[in-house]
């Protein structure tokens, strides 16, 4: 008898239940993920490019993330681990040859062309640089060695520093910070943490060496907004004044003032937040805060109770990494972080990182719905 | 995980990693707690300040666009200048109501329907609060109708803008190029920073090759408005600093002669000053009016001028790539001197033909029957193919490609401008890499006059007789003068000396022969000769279009006019003392020495004339 006929003799099956358990969805997962999606597509209409084909694009995108993620979660997390790996050799020599034709080109190149749609290998890295790590480590005794804390830190440092040099400073953090996560959920020490933490705050003279000059601007005009007002502190003292002037209550939907001031060409992608929290006031952003806290402790929890290794590994970084992309650039907004280009995820306009991150949400439901024995 | 399952501790993993969750769990918790707390500080404490700033008095921060520098010709004659013009806009939030005031609107300014629909689509990707011009340039009479009426149009402002203007139209179009308006490609490689507030860009040209100096740098000024975005007060200030004016070495006379010259056939002539390098003329016809590219030029205009079979948009002298022919000649004379293949006074036969030892293929000379007994002087004066198909053959193309080469054929001159064509100076290597073939003989022979694989730019072709008529001190040829910003006054483009080492005596030998061409009663350019107080050295040459078939004969007059061969010639003055070199490519022209050298004539005199009138008033 097997593990599906037992079940079925233990939980009298309702159809819902049924047809949900067959589509691999995690319900709290879905709705969070729904609910925030929607909400895009509301602040998009409000940001005052009320053009009817930007909204129908980003629906399109975001239908063609969810059923991504569907499939991928029908995918047995087996899978996922056998060909870690492979993928993430894959997506290291794609980085290469966008490096290699952006250098002919001319200039920063991020996107391999694919004839009907533009792929970047920037976005396959996030997913597989945290797989190729969980992999590596899984089979390993945890917490890890030195020895195998180097071996991960390479592969880490690969791709963010392919990615940095496209280049684009805020996928890079996204990469690394995925990676990091892995190995801090394989249980890293606080003493090496805490020396890692001390090591980046001595190299950082090294890393202003070797930033490009508009990546510097951005550091420094966070720390003096005021000296770039028609450039990046332009975008902060803007976005903190439609932030501010929302007060408690916002000032509703569509009535943004702010946003169509000439201040952001970046109102619908990377500063969206400054739209939503001048429209839904505190109440809206503690609201949207708490979603995305939900989704983060939901996917906790599913690491929680993930069967194996590899599973629970990828799974907790995937969350951590999520939370990374919300901190920065909500931080950014706010203007407690420097700008780098990371959007509010899930809610930004701009199609790749919707589905990167519809992905992994997949990944996330494959990792609970595939477990040989449910809780009864 | 079966595998090394004997050597993790599962319970201890487990137990390690819950751990970790709860840590991660607790450090998301208080960085959101951190986002809290300053949305908290934006959006309670610091409620009342943001709303004073958005609401009622709100400071805005707008661009001080800086104007863009004037282009001058060498004599301070404007080439691109700055001219205000008046556009009738429309701030759609402001007007109560907008389809009625624009048909009210139609009918005061007779206004056509395609403007009204461009207006609601522009109307619709711009901004909130922005306003948008419904009439780009107006005239007198639509800003005295508008003016009275203006108080029944709330929402409706005529605006004033600079507008670039282009004097000479067609005359210089592709030297001075034209700005346009900031396409969606152009934005992301520019500076953004620099460019609020900025509508237009260099395309081509000088406008589009010297844009950063051009353009200037954009200042901002933090202002107070109220509810109706009317200006309150200015708050700070950061003043722009204009664009640089530019100087060129261009003389617009000259060019106008030179292209008038050239008359209804297409073609280019490059006039350079020998001592400088600074270039004169340098004229491609047809040319095009650059004015409509600056308000946006209608598709159809813009298709007729790309379609248009004499490709009026095409920069003949910098980018047209043509067969020197006979032109060559010299050069090819002056490397046989160098190299010791031929000495001046030798004498060859020549029986209008030339056969390589053991072909019977015959490569005949212009002239049939041939020109008898012929020396280097002759060779060069009668321009004689026979006496160069032979030493070409005795020089051999790596002899011939390395004196080309250090002439700057073959390569781009180095002139301020961008979309310099580097042209095609053929050699083994390159044919085997190319062609995967060898270099055959015959090859050999017909670069020695100018034919073959063999392609040169107009500019090239007037460098490298800059550099003949400067004895081997090369010329590198430059647009822009002087840079002059409100601060100071830069030179132009940095030149590197450099100096091809030459004999006197074989340069005497080519530039007397040369003089002969044009001063000699037997020179293929004899009629440029009368009326000058100076000597003119000078080379026709004719390209060939179409291949003629072996004992086929060529009849201009049978031929379609554009199949007919290029007329070519390069000149300098005054022969003793050389002050300019000019290079004319007439395409389909016919002959070198009855059509291109004319407008070289022409140009030599104005100019000289014009110097000696300034030296001595």
């Amino acid at each position: 008898m097997n593990i599906e006929t037992r079940r079925e003799q233990f939980q009298p099956p309702s159809m819902l239940g049924n047809i949900l358990r067959k589509l691999h969805i995690d319900i709290p997962l879905f709705i969070g993920l729904l609910l925030t999606s929607l909400l895009s597509i509301a602040i998009l209409y409000s940001t005052g490019s009320q053009e009817t084909a930007i909204l129908i694009r980003q629906a399109a995108r975001i239908g063609l993330a969810f059923l991504l993620m569907i499939v991928l979660a029908h995918i047995d997390p087996y899978q996922f681990k056998r060909y870690s790996a492979l993928l993430f050799g894959l997506g290291i020599i794609l980085l290469v040859a966008v490096l290699i034709m952006g250098q002919i080109g001319k200039g920063a190149q991020r996107w391999l062309e694919l004839g009907f749609f533009r792929f970047q290998p920037s976005e396959m890295i996030k997913i597989t640089t945290p797989m190729m790590i969980a992999w590596y480590l899984a089979d390993q005794p945890l917490p890890p060695k030195a020895k195998q804390l180097l071996t991960a830190a390479i592969l880490i440092l690969v791709p963010t520093f392919l990615i940095a040099k496209q280049p684009d400073l805020g996928t890079a953090l996204l990469v690394a910070s995925s990676g990091a996560g892995v190995l801090f959920f394989a249980g890293l020490s606080w003493r090496f943490i805490l020396g890692i933490i001390a090591a980046l705050a001595s190299v950082t003279p090294v890393i202003w060496h070797f930033m490009r000059g508009y990546q510097r601007d951005r550091v420094l005009t966070l720390l003096d907004p005021e000296s770039d007002p028609l450039g990046r502190g332009y975008h902060i003292i803007q976005s903190k004044i439609a932030i501010g002037s929302g007060g408690i209550y916002g000032k509703g939907w569509l009535g943004s003032t702010q946003s169509e001031l000439d201040f952001l060409p970046e109102s619908s992608t990377d500063f969206i937040f400054a739209v939503f929290a001048e429209e839904f006031g505190l109440f809206g952003s503690l609201g949207l805060l708490g979603l995305y806290l939900l989704i983060i402790g939901r996917c906790l929890y599913i690491a929680t109770q993930a069967q194996d290794t590899y599973s629970r590994l990828l799974a907790s970084s995937l969350a951590f990494t999520f939370f990374v992309y919300v901190f920065v650039n909500i931080g950014m907004v706010i203007g407690i972080l420097p700008v780098v280009g990371i959007p509010l995820p899930l809610i930004s306009y701009g199609g790749t990182s919707i589905v990167t991150l519809l992905a992994g949400f997949g990944i996330l439901m494959s990792i609970h719905t595939h477990r040989k024995f449910l809780p009864i | 995980m079966s595998r090394i399952y004997s050597v993790k501790d599962n319970s201890g993993e487990n137990r390690l990693f819950l751990n970790r969750v709860v840590a991660a769990f607790i450090a998301i918790t208080l960085l959101t707690s951190g986002l809290i707390v300053r949305l908290v500080y934006l959006q309670i404490v610091g409620h009342e300040h943001y709303s004073s700033l958005a609401k009622d008095n709100s400071i805005k921060i707008v661009p001080l666009v800086p104007t863009r520098g004037i282009i001058y010709d060498r004599h301070g004659k404007i080439l691109a200048e700055n001219l205000p013009s008046y556009s009738l806009e429309l701030t759609p939030e402001k007007v109560p109501d907008l389809d009625g005031t624009l048909s009210r609107l139609q009918k005061l300014l007779d206004i056509p329907d395609e403007k009204i629909e461009l207006y609601q689509k522009l109307r619709k990707r711009q901004k909130w609060f922005t306003s948008t011009p419904l009439l780009l340039n107006m005239n007198n009479e639509e800003l005295a109708k508008f003016a009275v009426a203006m108080p029944f149009f709330p929402g409706v402002d005529i605006q004033t803008r600079l507008i670039r203007h282009y004097p000479y139209s067609d005359l210089a179009s592709h030297v001075i190029g034209y700005v346009g308006r900031i396409n969606e490609a152009e934005l992301k490689d520019l500076p953004i920073a620099e460019y609020r507030g900025s509508t237009h860009i260099g395309k081509l040209g000088i406008e589009g090759s010297y844009e950063t100096q051009l353009h200037g740098k954009t200042g901002y000024a933090e202002i107070e408005t109220n509810v109706q975005a009317r200006l309150l007060n200015t708050i700070n200030e950061k003043v722009p600093d204009p664009g640089a004016n530019l100087y060129l070495t261009l003389d617009i006379d000259l060019q106008k002669t030179a292209y008038d010259a050239l008359g209804t056939f297409n073609g280019a002539v490059v006039a350079i000053e020998i001592k400088t390098g600074g270039v004169l003329v340098f004229a491609s016809r047809p040319g095009f009016d650059p004015n409509p590219f600056v308000v946006g030029i209608a598709n159809d205009v813009f298709q007729a001028l790309q379609l248009s079979e004499n490709q009026p948009l095409y920069n003949r002298a910098l980018r047209g790539l043509y067969p020197p022919g006979s032109t060559i000649k010299p050069f090819i004379a002056l490397a046989g001197l160098e190299y010791d293949a031929i000495s001046p006074e030798h004498n060859i036969l020549c029986p209008g033909y030339y056969q390589i030892p053991g072909v019977s293929h015959q490569y005949r000379d212009w002239k049939k029957g041939g020109h008898g007994s012929v020396n280097l002087n002759k060779a060069i004066t009668e321009s004689c193919d026979v006496y160069f198909y032979r030493l070409a053959s005795t020089l051999g193309i790596d002899h011939i490609h390395s004196f080309l080469q250090k002439l700057g054929f073959g390569e781009k001159t180095g002139i301020d401008l961008i979309g310099e064509k580097a042209g095609l100076l053929p050699s083994r290597e390159w044919k085997r890499s190319r062609k995967n073939q060898a270099w055959y003989p015959g090859e050999t022979l017909i670069t020695g006059i100018g034919q073959g694989y063999l392609q040169i730019s107009p500019l090239q072709l007037a460098r490298a007789t800059a550099t003949l008529a400067n004895r081997g001190s090369v010329v590198t040829p430059f647009l822009v003068n002087k840079i002059a910003t409100a601060r100071n006054t830069l030179p132009g483009p940095e030149i590197h000396q450099q100096t091809i080492p030459l004999k006197p005596a074989n340069v005497n030998t080519v530039i007397e022969a040369m003089i002969n061409v044009v001063h000699s009663p037997r020179g293929t350019a004899k009629g440029i000769n009368t009326n000058i107080s100076y000597q003119i050295a000078g080379k026709t040459g004719t390209a060939q279009v179409l291949g003629i078939k072996q004992n086929a004969k060529y009849n201009e007059n049978e031929i379609d006019f554009k199949f007919r061969d290029h007329a070519l010639f390069i000149a300098f003055a005054p022969a003793d003392d050389p002050k300019i070199a000019v290079a004319v490519v007439v395409e389909n022209g016919g002959h070198g020495g009855s059509v291109a050298a004319p407008i070289a004539g022409q140009v030599i005199k104005q100019y000289l004339q014009d110097n000696d009138e300034h030296r001595n008033p």
